[in-house]
């Protein structure tokens, strides 16, 4: 039988506003333990929440970007559940009514535009940590994360392969980093996954079972888990089973998936109206300031730079994925005036380089100044394109520009021709047999005599030049 | 009279006039407790050094002519609203050595206006009770007769003001709990408008219905206290930024003219007869004084009771799920592992009527029942509201009882929670409406116990009930009598 999968994608993204959402604390990541909380975050007796305005503003941004419709009100609910690293003994979080809703965001399958449902979007504080005693029977609870501000972005199940979810994941995190409002700090969890997933009969309409899947900390692991979860379901259905409905914990070093808890066990969490807060307003004024603030998009952005600069699509995507190193390649064309040469450059020495060293662009050696510099030099002539990968090397590792490289290096390319006619005579009359097999029909011989001026010259030769000299002279 | 027999307006005449001092006055409180506190139990902690050290800083704010709205007034506080420092352990084992790091904003409110606080006073246990017998720490005695209980669940704040151990208190009212107790020890008890006294630092029983008050000996001090207490804070998302007039205005003006509301469904089968014919004597002071008494209906009134009994449990299952053992006040001894320490602090640390509570307000937001519950409950709500608004359209002021009958004896209803939850069958309704209330005394059974009168106004109108409940208290010469202890 052949199997459909269907995933959706519920994800959590914490929000970089300074301060908590219902606090002042800071949401700083790594102060000592209980460092960052006051009796608002620690669930006090008696204390109150109030609304940083920073949190929903952060969250309209995101609504925007992934073409949400914001409600004109929106509240916030209580999540009942008893944990340590839970103060107060519930989330505040947002269920009935929620920020926004009805979103989308396009993936490219295939080369075909595909639409995912967004579900909804809405406003949570995030939970503490525990730290467990390895060696004592304690647990220890840090509350500095608690109250850091979460959006939790729902898809609608719109994915159809593992690959897929992984895609759209890689697009929500483009999008929250392009704005500025969350990290994407998959490792410190600063950018979570939980997937649903179930699979059905080809052409059937109902959906399947579906299962839970938690503890995927990287792209890779979403899409590992999820690959391992189809083929557990259809191996279960397959074999006459049939797949529960359950919550399911990812175990990277195993690459399973173990059931954690079952329909049966789910918690109750009562939700219900936090009636310590009141409906948050958004109108049109506000939502049309938020929208004034956007950045340009990475989808527009890649569109941009092909219309604009002439490049393959691909190197638009490529080139988007960060925002800085958008920037970068810009700063880099706007210097050169040759996208496709900027374009090969950056994607190619460049982050190579740099992907080496898992080194961000923002601290690249290179500076966009000076890489547009050398790729004038080998527009002009001034260095061949064999040159200028020596060259490029060298500036990233000793930050210097290009200029200073070629004088210390007497790197200039030989673009004399009499210097160079001379340099070919020598070398017809050092290889005599050669020259006489060449002109007696062996073509081939031309890369060996190529290869020897180059040897004479040390690399330096213009190549064009050397072409067309020796074509000239060897035919006598 | 003794300084702690006195008002706080007459006390400040005296501080004025330098006939006394705030540390005579903080005496003269402490010598009553020394006397009387072993019989009335209104106390959970004194605060006899703080109290004595305040009243010195006070005398020197005197004698620099810096003279606040409470300098050198010894205030108690109810054990409900967090002290800096100072134990608040709002009558529970759970939160017995619970010291908070923070003061409440009233508490802050108070102590920056020069009062004297003289100690956290005992109530039910996080305020869930009619008569603060739940009270981790043991019962508070009706000063008026020690067998029989003060109200509650700010009894002990009620009465420590009845019984001069202070002189004027604060208590907090979700369902009548400031308005009840003063109606039952004889004194004035105001529960403001939902969102006018901030509830910043009172540790939460209802959130959407809870709200501080003063216990006061007269309707002036009344209005002194809510000149204090009221107003906006940034603390609190449900503080609401009203004007605040000057309280004191209302006191003294007369009511001519005014329609006073008499609701039907408040006057029922089951009103101990001596309430009635005080209630009726008193509306016809009220007409006297030239109010016009006109008949009123709250057509859901007899749903009342059963709405506060899902929202506000609802509300309390959450606020108290913090309870658990791992940050702060009691937990278990003997727990095997989490789940186990989570119950068993909780079964050790909460006593009876909090954990029913607690298992129906749970109940009532699970999953399958929230609809018939909580959300039929908060619609009804909606339409309680709205009868209050369409009443008042028609009248300016609704009078009612506070309470069906007057003290009850200890013991008398430990046993029977709906008995139990009748007594504040006429005070819950202003709560689930957000409106403000004001219990005044209004007369004795003919054994001396207490009776109280409840004013009801539109929300944000305080002045008008301190107005109509000045003019009532003048007109009506109820005898000044004090509990023989
Ligand atoms: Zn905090």
């Amino acid at each position: 039988m052949e199997f459909e999968t269907v995933i959706g994608l519920e994800v959590h993204a914490q929000l970089l506003t300074e301060t908590k959402i219902f606090c002042n604390c800071s949401t700083k990541f790594g102060g000592a333990p209980n460092s960052h909380a006051c009796p608002v975050c620690l669930g006090m007796p008696g204390v109150l929440p109030v609304l940083n305005k920073k949190v929903v503003e952060f969250a309209m941004k995101m609504a925007l970007a992934t073409n949400c419709l914001i409600n004109k009100s929106c509240s916030y609910a209580r999540k009942n559940y008893f944990y340590p690293d839970l103060p107060k003994g519930y989330q505040i979080s947002q269920y009935a009514y929620p920020l926004a809703e009805h979103g989308h965001v396009f993936l490219d399958v295939d080369g075909v535009q595909k639409k995912i449902g967004i579900t909804r979007i809405h406003m949570e504080e995030d939970a503490g940590k525990l730290i467990h005693d390895e060696h004592n029977p304690f647990s220890y609870v840090d509350l500095n994360r608690t109250g850091v501000p979460l959006i939790e972005i729902v898809s609608e199940p719109d994915m159809r392969s593992p690959e897929e979810a992984a895609d759209y994941l890689k697009r929500l995190h483009e999008i929250l980093v392009y704005l500025e409002i969350c990290d994407g700090n998959m490792e410190e969890g600063s950018f979570r996954c939980d997937a649903n997933v179930s699979i059905r009969p080809r052409g059937q309409k109902e959906f399947g079972t579906r299962a839970e899947l938690k503890n995927m900390n990287s792209f890779r692991n979403v899409q590992r888990a999820l690959e391992y979860e189809v083929k557990r379901q259809q191996y279960l259905v397959e074999n006459g089973g049939k797949v529960v409905q359950e919550t399911r914990l990812w175990d990277d070093a195993q690459s399973v998936t173990n059931s954690m808890r079952s329909k049966e066990e789910a918690h109750d969490y009562r939700y219900f109206p936090d009636p310590d807060l009141v409906p948050v307003i958004v109108d049109d004024t506000w939502v049309e300031k938020i929208a004034k603030e956007l950045p340009e998009l990475p989808l527009a952005k890649r569109e941009r730079f092909v219309k604009d600069y002439q490049i393959p699509a691909y190197d638009a995507g490529v080139l988007t994925v960060d925002k800085a190193l958008a920037g970068y390649f810009e700063d880099v064309v706007k210097l050169c005036s040759s996208p496709k040469a900027a374009s090969n450059w950056v994607m190619g020495d460049v982050l190579k380089f740099l992907n080496e060293e898992k080194r961000d662009i923002r601290n690249c050696p290179i500076s966009a100044t000076a890489l547009a510099e050398m790729i004038c030099l080998i527009e002009d002539g001034t260095i061949s394109g064999k040159m200028a990968k020596d060259i490029v090397e060298e500036m990233y590792k000793t930050g210097k520009d290009p200029k200073a490289i070629i004088a210390e290096k007497g790197m200039v390319q030989i673009t004399d021709e009499g210097a160079l006619s001379i340099a070919i005579q020598k070398i017809m009359d050092a290889n005599p047999n050669q020259l006489k097999d060449y002109r007696g029909g062996k073509d081939k011989l031309f890369g060996f005599f190529v290869g020897q001026v180059m040897k004479a010259t040390q690399g330096k030769a213009n190549p064009q030049l050397v072409n067309d000299l020796l074509k000239k002279m060897l035919a006598g | 009279m003794e300084l702690n027999q006195l008002t706080i307006h007459e006390l400040q005449g005296k501080i004025k006039s330098g006939k006394t001092s705030a540390v005579q006055i903080a005496e003269s409180v402490f010598k009553r407790i020394d006397a009387v506190e072993k019989q009335v139990h209104a106390y959970i902690r004194l605060m006899k050094e703080e109290a004595l050290a305040a009243a010195k800083k006070a005398d020197d704010d005197i004698k620099k002519g810096n003279i606040k709205q409470l300098t050198g007034i010894p205030i108690a506080l109810k054990d409900i609203v967090c002290t800096k420092g100072i134990t608040t352990t709002c009558g529970s084992h759970i939160l017995h050595n619970f010291v908070p790091p923070y003061n409440a904003t009233v508490v802050e409110k108070l102590s920056a206006a020069g009062a004297v606080f003289v100690g956290k006073a005992n109530m039910d246990e996080f305020a869930m009770g009619s008569s603060t017998e739940t009270s981790y720490f043991g019962v508070t005695r009706n000063p008026w007769d020690l067998e029989r209980i003060p109200g509650g669940s700010s009894g002990g704040s009620a009465a420590a003001v009845a019984a001069d151990e202070c002189i004027a208190s604060i208590g907090s009212d979700t369902g009548g709990s400031i308005r009840q107790p003063a109606a039952l020890c004889g004194i004035v008890g105001l529960k403001p408008t939902y969102g006018r006294v901030s509830r910043f630092g009172l540790v939460a029983f209802a959130s959407s219905l809870d709200q501080i008050g003063p216990f006061t000996k007269d309707v002036e001090d009344c209005a002194i206290m809510m000149n204090v207490l009221a107003g906006y804070d940034s603390r609190e998302s449900t503080s609401v930024q009203a004007e605040v007039p000057d309280y004191r205005q209302f006191v003294g003006r007369d009511i001519k003219g005014w329609k006073i509301g008499i609701p039907k469904e408040y006057f029922i089968e089951g009103i101990d007869p001596e309430v009635s014919s005080a209630i009726k004597k008193a509306i016809s002071v009220i007409e006297k004084s030239g109010g016009q008494c006109i008949d009123i209906s709250l057509p859901h009134t007899q749903y009342c009771l059963a709405v506060y009994y899902i929202i506000a449990p609802a509300e309390a299952s959450s606020n108290l799920a913090r309870y658990d053992g791992v940050k702060y006040g009691f937990r278990t001894a003997e727990a095997r592992d989490l789940l186990d320490m989570y119950k068993k602090t909780r079964t050790q640390g909460f006593g009876a009527e909090v954990k029913r509570r607690i298992m129906i307000g749970t109940y009532a937001l699970s999953a399958g029942y929230y609809d018939a519950y909580y959300k039929k409950a908060s619609q009804v709500r909606a339409l309680i509201k709205r009868d209050f608004e369409e009443a008042l359209k028609k009248c300016d002021i609704i009078l009612t009882p506070t309470t069906p009958t007057p003290a009850f004896k200890i013991g008398e209803k430990t046993d029977n929670p709906l008995q139990m939850y009748l007594s504040d069958i006429f005070t819950i309704s202003t709560n689930l409406a957000g409106i403000p209330g004001i219990s005044v005394p209004c007369g004795f059974t003919a054994s001396g116990l207490p009776i109280g009168m409840q004013f009801l106004a539109g929300h944000f109108e305080e002045g008008k009930l301190i107005q109509i409940a000045s003019a009532y208290e003048k007109n009506a010469k109820i005898e000044k009598r004090r509990p023989q202890l």
